[in-house]
């Protein structure tokens, strides 16, 4: 008898495939709008058309008496049972159904609850409602103004539109070293707003049982037992009384983590009539009104040394999240991780001030494959490092070079304070130059500037911190984060793995029983996965922010090696030795004079039904809840080179080459599909997606036809290369990465454009580098910015 | 427009159970012939299009998307009124008519006089027009269509259409139509007129091109200014006429 | 009748319009009562459950809704039922055979190219179109095939790398 082959039984390092392909290649996936329960019925939004109004009133008649209408609910009847305004993940109100005014277009007013959904939709066009309108905001200066008008009114104590003032760093010692710079380096930047549009909207099917008292809420949510807390506190219910079970869920990227009005209206509703209730938001819905991502200005400085040494960095961020404060984040951080920025650099100081107003738009800002914030983070970091090379007329990669934070110098305390534990950010650097060929580019670049064409090259290089995360910095609402995993191994050696992640299209269901076969060595495709439902799922946080991996992931490691230490014991007992004599390989124990002598786990399982040694419990089942140590810090380089055409300012992206470093991997094909998926979007974004107002507070970008996604046609192919440095505190060395590429990607897309009109005076033009504001910029030698409201005059 | 409730007539007629509309012929006299129920699928793969008619072949592939270019039609897109429409401009471009058919019998519209305004055609309420023919080309037919779309089936930012008849370097007849910088498909008749009765020298396409910028009126959006959009005008006009004269000296 | 019984709602507008319809869907000849209004997608998820087909958006523009509508992709969203009367209309659940996968199935499976699994039937139902009238296609080719499908997982790279698994598959067979 020897181990068993890993690769062979879908191990870790295999490119294993996928699991729930088998039902999705067969149009058999279970998504929440493919669910129907008997009796159910379906229900309907009415939103805002206008930004920013008072309601005078809103007449429903028409609508209850049209046939097929079972339900109107209005803020007035929210209000009678308390639920007008719910509490959101950021210890701020917003309203479930509006009241006293709307707040942003698209805001939900009404809802229709009917047989069907046509004469759901029918019903909310017959309803009048009468308003007021009052001057929108759509950007934060605007917001703070003298005698700008107040978004807020509802709320006590709120005197002008700001949410928060928050800081961090040492001032003192950034003022220092700006005061001896050589140089300082400044750049204004907008990242605009962004939706991370996934292709399934936003949904739910609540389902109360006056029999059992039981709310079963089937819904799109990437954090079911998060939920299970809001519906808890929100509507009043005990909690062992609510299920939340989360389906299949068509893309996420944190748009399906909030808690979304027509869940708790779709939950009334289903009290009040005591059938289930269906609510599918259509993509007007969904652009206009979830959760939305970035929207946030930098004022960003760095004080430079003449040799290329930052010796100091200052950021002043604004966020526009909207008019109400909902993002799920790190509650102890009001502005995310964005002091994360400048983590593979070496810079002794640096200071972070940053500011949240509230605007007439959707609330929001937290989302969209951004790890809390630190896709702005990286973007602004790239964007200001791009702008200081350049201003001291150094070489980009040289630049980054000398400032990297050496292989040597870990455990690292970065500028703002978090600690990185390992990494090889000049090796990750060079392997993209080469891939690229960047001296040749150059000297290509250069050639083609005599014929009068513009070439660029792009290069951006983080490390970012994935895993939220410890107790002692990370709670959402007080509420840890933590992760867990819950392990049965059946008596014929079969197991069910169920977490407290929630798989969007990352591949858990594949990935955990991988992990699985690494400990145990038990076959991957004997180990069932199951995520989503609370009634069975032990508690987790969910699956955003590239965390499940992390810690999710540990959690499994850990409950298997539970597993593992119990089934030795086992072991010990069936080959009659004692415990210090067995040794482990994979799949099973042996005896450690004797290697022929062992058992395998599946023998061991068998025998926790039906051999067990004196005086222990039976079964082979186990739970672990797992507290990361720390962040896991994934680096990478994104390499992007580009030809923009002067006369159109259209640009073509050339060749995109990414570097990562995950740390050890898992499915090498499914973290190769991560990182693609969030290339694109860093492509989308710097290229194409954008979401605007214009002066009336009218949301431009609600639907695809102005909300611009990427097609095969467009999206560039990618070059993937890799770094292994594994993660030196994670069970199994691996870190988050299925954000990488849309934190760092961003700004290599920029850079190139930037880069490809050096020369030209310009130094910013804000995404998505749209092709007309390339040609201003060509025309004017100035930057260019892309902040609301949307320009409607002539130039 | 039902689906997103602009419209909601009370009867709606479908017409693509009839058949023999979905042809697409170039008759003896040169005319080419497109009936109501011709998709822009058809027009994409058309080899006939390929060889006879430039402007229209190179128009095709950028309607919409693939998908919707299997139900979409080119007679269908010219009666929606869409000043995004790419189809109006190119066959305003070649100086096309649609036949329309209605209780009164036929009649035909010439393109420029189809549209109204925005969505708004000419059309009485009981007619239907049943085809749409571009008159036979004056010569050797000659053209392309250049659109900035920022993704496949984006409205266009700008579109060109040029289509120029001629016989040997001699301009005969020309047509320039502009998507999506008006209220309406424009027609450029001014910068289409410079081209006539020379051959295309570097002059008479500067002229056009300047003279087509003119005739635009962009509006300043959120795909750009208005200044972008008259400049998009005269680069696309000035491409597609430059491409015409390398064609031409390779044919000659 | 598909039902012992059928529940019709008290004070139902009588003015309703309906039409009876009889589709062939993936082979197999289905008759249903509907409103003109109907589209397409909501006959063939609600009232055929056939709930593999999705629908994404109101503007035509991301096709998770591509069905095959006699041998053509079509937006099936953007479609009435009443059009599909007399006609053929093949969606995902009619690629496998009775015993086994399509080529395209298992292409999307072996070259990873699903994620979250949402745009797949339609993107499935475009690709199998594309190689019904193109058998081998170059890289380019299936971009622009694909143009019409969006997807927000994959980047398009895996699902060009699938249908040619597919196409080199059949090619064999």
């Amino acid at each position: 008898m020897t181990a068993v082959d890993e690769i062979k039984i879908g191990g870790m390092g295999a490119s294993r495939r996928r699991v729930e392909d088998n039902r999705f290649i067969r149009g058999k996936g279970n998504y929440v709008d493919d669910i129907v329960l008997p009796g159910m019925l379906h229900m309907e939004i009415l939103r805002s058309p206008l930004a920013h109004a008072r309601i005078r009133s809103i007449d429903a008649s028409k609508a209850w008496a049209m046939p097929g209408v079972r339900l109107v609910l209005t803020g007035e009847t929210m209000a009678a049972r308390n639920l007008a305004w719910m509490p959101t993940l950021s210890y701020d109100t917003q309203a479930v159904l509006a009241t006293d005014k709307v707040r942003f277009q698209g805001q939900e007013v009404a809802c229709v609850i009917a047989d069907d959904p046509y004469i759901a939709k029918d019903a909310c066009e017959a309803i009048v409602v009468d308003y007021e309108p009052l001057p929108p905001i759509v950007n934060p200066m605007q917001s703070l103004a003298d005698g700008a008008p107040l978004i807020r009114d509802d709320k006590e104590n709120q005197a002008d539109n700001v949410i928060y003032d928050w800081e961090v760093g040492d001032k003192a010692g950034t003022d220092r070293a700006f005061d001896q710079a050589d140089l300082v380096s400044k750049i204004e930047l907008h990242y605009p707003r962004s939706h991370p549009s996934p292709i399934e909207c936003c949904g739910s099917i609540a389902d109360f049982n006056r029999s059992t008292s039981k709310l079963t809420v089937y819904l799109t949510t990437q954090a079911p037992h998060i939920i299970r807390a809001a519906v808890a506190l929100v509507a009043e219910l005990p909690e062992q009384m609510i299920r939340i079970v989360s389906p299949d869920i068509g893309g996420g990227f944190g748009n399906k983590v909030p808690v979304y009005p027509g869940y708790v209206a779709s939950i009334l509703a289903s009290i009040l009539l005591e059938r289930p209730v269906k609510w599918i938001e259509d993509r007007t819905g969904n652009l206009i009104s979830t959760g939305f991502a970035r929207d946030i200005y930098l004022q960003g400085e760095l004080a430079l040394r003449n040799d290329g040494r930052i010796l100091g960095v200052r950021m002043k961020a604004t966020a526009d999240h909207g008019a109400f404060f909902s993002d799920a984040q790190p509650s102890k951080f009001k502005i995310g991780l964005m002091h994360s920025a400048f983590a593979c650099y070496d810079i002794p100081y640096a200071h972070l001030e940053a500011r949240g107003v509230y605007t007439n738009k959707a609330p929001g800002g937290v989302a969209y494959r951004c790890s809390f914030r630190v896709t702005e983070a990286m973007f602004f970091q790239e964007r200001m490092v791009q702008a200081a090379a350049d201003d001291l007329g150094m070489d980009q990669a040289e630049f980054r070079r000398v400032n990297f934070v050496r292989d040597d110098d870990f455990p690292h305390r970065t500028p703002y304070g978090f600690l990185t534990d390992s990494g090889q950010y000049a090796k990750c650097l060079d392997v993209g130059l080469e891939a690229i060929g960047y001296q040749d580019f150059l000297k290509e670049k250069e050639e083609a500037a005599k014929r009068g064409r513009l070439l660029g090259i792009g290069i951006s290089t983080m490390t970012e911190p994935l895993g939220a995360g410890n107790s002692r910095e990370y709670d959402i609402l007080g509420i840890k984060m933590f992760d867990s995993a819950e392990l049965k191994i059946h008596m014929t050696g079969k197991a069910l793995l169920r977490t407290g992640a929630k798989s969007q299209g990352q591949g858990h269901e594949t990935t955990w029983a991988q992990i699985v076969a690494h400990e145990l060595g038990l076959p991957a495709e004997d180990v069932l996965v199951e995520e989503g439902d609370t009634d069975t799922a032990p508690f987790g946080m969910g699956t955003y922010a590239s965390r499940s991996t992390p810690v999710a992931g540990a959690a499994v490691a850990m409950v298997s090696r539970k597993i593992r230490a119990k089934a030795r014991k086992i072991a010990a007992h069936l080959l009659e030795i004692s415990e210090e004599d067995v040794e482990w390989e994979l799949g099973r124990f042996y005896v450690r004079s004797q290697p022929d002598r062992g058992v395998t786990i599946q023998e061991c399982a068998m025998a926790a039904y039906s051999n067990m040694p004196d005086g222990m419990e039976p079964g082979l089942e186990n739970v672990a809840f797992y507290d990361p140590p720390n962040l896991t810090w994934p680096f990478a380089c994104y390499i992007v080179t580009v030809e923009v055409d002067p006369e159109t300012g259209v640009w073509d992206v050339l060749r995109l080459v990414a570097v990562d470093d995950c740390g050890v991997r898992i499915n090498p094909m499914i973290v190769e599909g991560q990182i693609m998926g969030g290339l694109t979007e860093a492509y989308a974004m710097a290229n194409m997606q954008f979401i605007t107002f214009d002066e009336q507070g009218n949301c431009i970008g609600s639907n695809f036809t102005d909300y611009l996604l990427p097609t095969a046609w467009e999206t560039p192919g990618f070059e993937l290369h890799e770094v292994v440095t594994p993660c030196p505190h994670h069970p199994i060395g691996a870190k988050g990465i299925g954000e990488c590429a849309a934190v760092g990607g961003p700004a290599a897309f920029v850079n190139a454009v930037m880069d490809a009109l050096k020369g030209t005076g310009v130094r910013n033009i804000d995404m998505p580098v749209f092709p007309d504001r390339v040609y201003q910029a060509l025309q004017t030698g100035q930057d260019v910015s892309g902040a609301p409201p949307v320009r409607t005059e002539e130039i | 427009m039902i689906k997103l409730r602009f419209a909601s007539p009370e009867m709606l007629v479908d017409i693509n159970e009839i058949s023999d509309l979905g042809y697409h012929r170039v008759d003896a006299d040169g005319s080419i012939h497109v009936g109501a129920l011709c998709r822009h699928a058809d027009l994409e793969r058309s080899a006939l299009l390929a060889t006879r008619q430039p402007t229209m072949a190179a128009a095709a592939p950028l309607v919409a998307d693939p998908i919707v270019r299997n139900r979409g039609t080119l007679v269908g897109s010219l009666c929606h009124a869409d000043p995004q429409g790419d189809w109006a401009s190119v066959m305003v471009s070649l100086n096309a008519s649609v036949v329309a058919q209605g209780r009164n019998g036929r009649r035909t519209i010439p393109v420029k006089e189809l549209v109204r305004g925005p969505f708004q055609t000419t059309l009485a309420y009981d007619e239907v027009v049943v085809e749409a023919i571009a008159p036979a080309p004056q010569g050797e037919a000659a053209g392309g269509y250049l659109k900035l779309e920022r993704r496949v089936g984006d409205f266009a930012t700008v579109g060109v259409a040029v289509s120029v008849d001629r016989i040997g370097s001699q301009v005969t007849r020309a047509g320039i139509g502009l998507t999506g910088v008006g209220g309406s498909t424009i027609s450029a008749d001014d910068a289409a007129q410079v081209l006539v009765g020379g051959s295309l020298t570097a002059e008479a396409i500067g002229e056009a091109a300047s003279l087509a910028a003119q005739a635009a009126q962009p509006r300043t959006d959120h795909r750009g200014s208005a200044s972008y959009k008259r400049h998009l005008v005269s680069v696309f006009t000035t491409r597609l006429l430059n491409g015409l004269i390398r064609t031409e000296e390779e044919a000659a | 009748m598909t039902s012992l019984f059928q529940e019709v709602n008290p004070g139902a507008a009588a003015e309703t319009p309906t039409r009876e319809i009889t589709v062939k869907v993936n082979g197999e000849s289905r008759t249903a009562v509907v409103e003109p209004r109907l589209v397409l997608a909501h006959l063939l998820r609600q009232g055929f459950h056939l709930t593999g087909t999705h629908t994404g958006c109101d503007t035509s523009n991301c096709g998770a809704c591509t069905v095959l509508f006699d041998g053509k992709p079509v937006k099936s969203c953007t479609l009435f039922a009443v059009q599909a009367d007399g006609h053929d209309v093949m969606t995902v659940e009619g690629l496998a055979g009775p015993s086994e996968l399509h080529a395209i199935q298992e292409g999307f499976k072996e070259e990873h190219g699903l994620q979250c699994g949402f745009c797949t039937p339609g993107m499935m139902m475009a690709s199998k179109a594309l190689l019904d009238e193109n058998p081998n296609p170059t890289e380019d080719e299936i971009r622009w095939a694909l143009s019409g499908n969006l997807c927000r997982c994959t980047g398009y790279q895996n699902i060009v790398k699938a249908v040619m698994w597919a196409a080199k598959k059949l090619e064999d067979q």
